[in-house]
């Protein structure tokens, strides 16, 4: 284990290393975490599109959600290492004055998963939809019974938090705010709201507290799919059947929670087409001049085993087949 | 004046019972379902995790040390036991003895470091503390650990105190307690755990090895980390790469909130169970009140920074 503790290290080297006199366009990508499954399989798109295209790709990550300085150290990095384009998915807003220095370079800086201000363009998911088509789920599924909703969110403040909640509760019917909120919204139907820094262990504690307030809870909502299976666990050991829990995400491990009935429906998103996109971006950018701009959503599909009435969903083989982390 | 900072040490001491009594008076009016058996057992369930944690982390902190390598140590404690018992196919126990090994052998590492070369406890655990994240994320890649034999959940199961469900995992946190509490109250060897916090000097200059006390709390706190990894695994029956990353923080709370002193050689270990509970009875009962997380955190900022001043004016007084 130690050894490959030390080639960890080797590698990171290496990354910085490269990359300073390549003739083909050279594209640096910057992720939040190196480990997280979702970020493996942008790395593996992006490399991918980057042997396709002819491009290098340059590749740094903080060490966990939230560690800005990493980022912005290894944009500082990229700039200097020759990069014409750099994607990444921001940490925070902390990022923004480097970012804005790099484009004063002539650098393209893409947004990938995580909007922030100043980006020329963003590919990502589309949180509201995706927090949309399981609150539609989730009405339908429950059929005409009253709604006792547990909302397990990630923590407060967080825009694709935000984003996921309230499209829930507007998929499910509810009076909620607009996809540019960052508040919570909260209505009576929704009888608890805890957090679970989209952790298991922590959404398992936040679900067994929602079930002290309100043990008739009959609908989840949680922000990712470790999450729910925190959840699911809670109410597993308090003998509920039958409880709705709904997720965002599509990694491999929730898809097949999917399918062993875990979670009834999740919105699946896909990492490795922003990285493919934002690659493809940066060779045009390289060759042609011209930036890209706007926002591409890159799609958002409900996996759930079982489908309800006027709510399109694939199956969980459709979902294992997109699925991101090991199958 | 005086007489005040004559009063203060037994206030450091009685503190966290206290603000557990106003805290749970406070929830008890304002919610229905807070006072209730079942209510308790649940918290003391939720809080067995950072609670084991903590009484690692009180031994380090009364020798005026501190740990911030214990979560990350006990994700990979869980991570090691759930792999070997899934992917080689070890027996439980043995797999379970695997990941205590792991997690005692950071403890010797931390405690050579700190005795041998001189190195401050808080870098060095720092230091650990990445060594231990990185071994987690590259062993696991990433990947959570399901399918556990079911005896490596057991201690997750529960039985009947009256009606209330009180799982096994509790149980064997309590015993902990009262076993570290009596070992540190009541035998040369853990008298000498003070001694060591309180003047590493003048305990030298008695004949006792001061050193040796050292490398042996670093790894009976190991040894702590590593049952809370298996505590962890039968409560959320799962091996969970990204479990224990802010667990650090939360047991060192517990045990400041508890009354011991970060100078080292003061405190009381059931202070940090209590520190622990205080921390668990919050978010419980916010979450019952339906308060915003957000107030959570800023009550336990509050009351971290009473704990410390408590502490330091009763050091004052005692000089």
């Amino acid at each position: 284990m130690k050894k490959l503790a030390f080639c960890a290290v080797l590698s990171a080297t290496a990354f910085a290393a490269t990359g300073a006199f390549a003739a083909e366009p050279v594209i640096g990508l910057i992720t939040k975490t190196e480990t997280n499954p979702f970020f493996v399989k942008m790395k593996e798109g992006a490399q991918a599109e980057a042997k396709r295209l002819g491009a290098k790709l340059m590749t740094a990550s903080g060490k966990k959600d939230g560690d800005t300085g990493a980022q912005i150290t290894a944009i500082e990095n990229m700039v200097t290492a020759g990069a014409k384009t750099i994607l990444i998915t921001s940490s925070g807003d902390a990022i923004i004055p480097a970012v804005k220095k790099a484009q004063a370079k002539g650098v393209q800086v893409i947004a990938l998963d995580s909007p922030f201000d100043g980006a020329d363009a963003l590919f990502a998911t589309d949180n509201y939809k995706a927090g949309i088509l399981i609150g539609q789920y989730a009405k339908v599924a429950l059929g005409g019974k009253p709604a006792k909703i547990a909302m397990l969110d990630l923590f407060p403040g967080h825009p694709v938090g935000a984003q996921r909640h309230n499209g829930f509760m507007t998929g499910f019917g509810l009076k909620a705010n607009d996809a540019k909120s960052n508040e919570l919204s909260a209505t009576p139907e929704t009888v608890c709201a805890a957090d679970t820094d989209g952790n298991q262990a922590k959404g398992q504690t936040a679900m067994e507290n929602c079930l002290q307030k309100d043990p008739a809870i009959n609908v989840v909502y949680t922000i990712n799919e470790p999450a729910a299976a925190g959840a699911y666990n809670a109410l597993k050991k308090a003998g509920k059947k039958d409880v709705i829990v709904v997720s965002v995400d599509g990694g491999c491990e929730g898809v097949a929670n999917v399918g062993k009935g875990v979670i009834a429906a999740t919105s699946q998103q896909y990492p490795l087409k922003m990285a493919a996109m934002g690659v493809a971006a940066g060779v045009d950018y390289a060759k042609g001049g011209k930036k890209a701009s706007g926002y591409v959503d890159t799609g958002v599909t409900l996996i759930a085993a079982r489908a309800v009435a006027g709510v399109d969903s694939k199956d969980v083989k459709t979902g294992t087949d997109l699925c991101w982390g090991k199958k | 004046m005086n007489t005040l900072k004559a009063k203060l040490p037994p206030i450091s001491q009685l503190g966290p019972f206290i603000a557990l009594v106003i805290a749970c008076v406070i929830f008890g009016l304002t919610t229905d379902n807070f006072f209730t058996g079942a209510n308790f057992a649940l918290i003391l369930q939720q809080v067995m995790v950072v609670g084991v944690i903590a009484i690692g982390q009180t031994l380090v902190i009364l020798t005026a040390g501190i740990d911030l390598s214990c979560g990350m140590v006990m994700a990979l404690g869980s991570i090691v036991m759930t792999k070997f018992a899934v992917d080689m196919g070890l027996p439980a126990p043995l797999a379970i003895l695997c990941g205590i090994g792991v997690t005692a052998g950071f403890g010797l590492i931390n405690g050579l470091l700190v005795t041998r070369i001189r190195l401050p406890s808080f870098i060095v655990t720092l230091g650990t503390m990445n060594i231990a994240f990185a071994i987690t994320q590259l062993y696991s890649e990433a990947q959570t650990v399901s399918n556990l034999p079911p005896f490596m959940t057991a201690l997750g199961g529960t039985f009947d105190i009256g009606s209330t469900p009180v799982s096994y995992g509790t149980l064997l946190m309590v015993l902990l307690y009262l076993a570290a509490w009596f070992w540190l109250r009541e035998t040369a060897s853990g008298r000498h755990v003070y001694a060591v916090g309180n003047s590493p000097e003048a305990t030298r200059l008695v004949g006792i090895a001061t050193d040796r006390v050292l490398l042996w709390v670093y790894v009976l706190a190991g040894v702590f980390y590593g049952i809370a990894s298996l505590l962890l695994v039968a409560r959320t029956e799962v091996g969970d790469p990204n479990a224990g990353q802010t667990e650090n923080l939360d047991a060192i709370t517990a045990v400041v909130l508890g009354g011991t002193s970060l100078f080292g050689g003061r405190g009381m270990i059931l202070g940090s169970l209590v520190g622990a509970i205080v921390v668990g009875v919050l978010r419980n009962g916010l979450t019952l009140m339906g308060v915003s997380s957000v107030y959570q955190v800023l009550i336990t900022g509050i009351l971290v920074i009473i704990a410390v001043t408590v502490d330091q004016l009763s050091r004052k007084g005692a000089r």
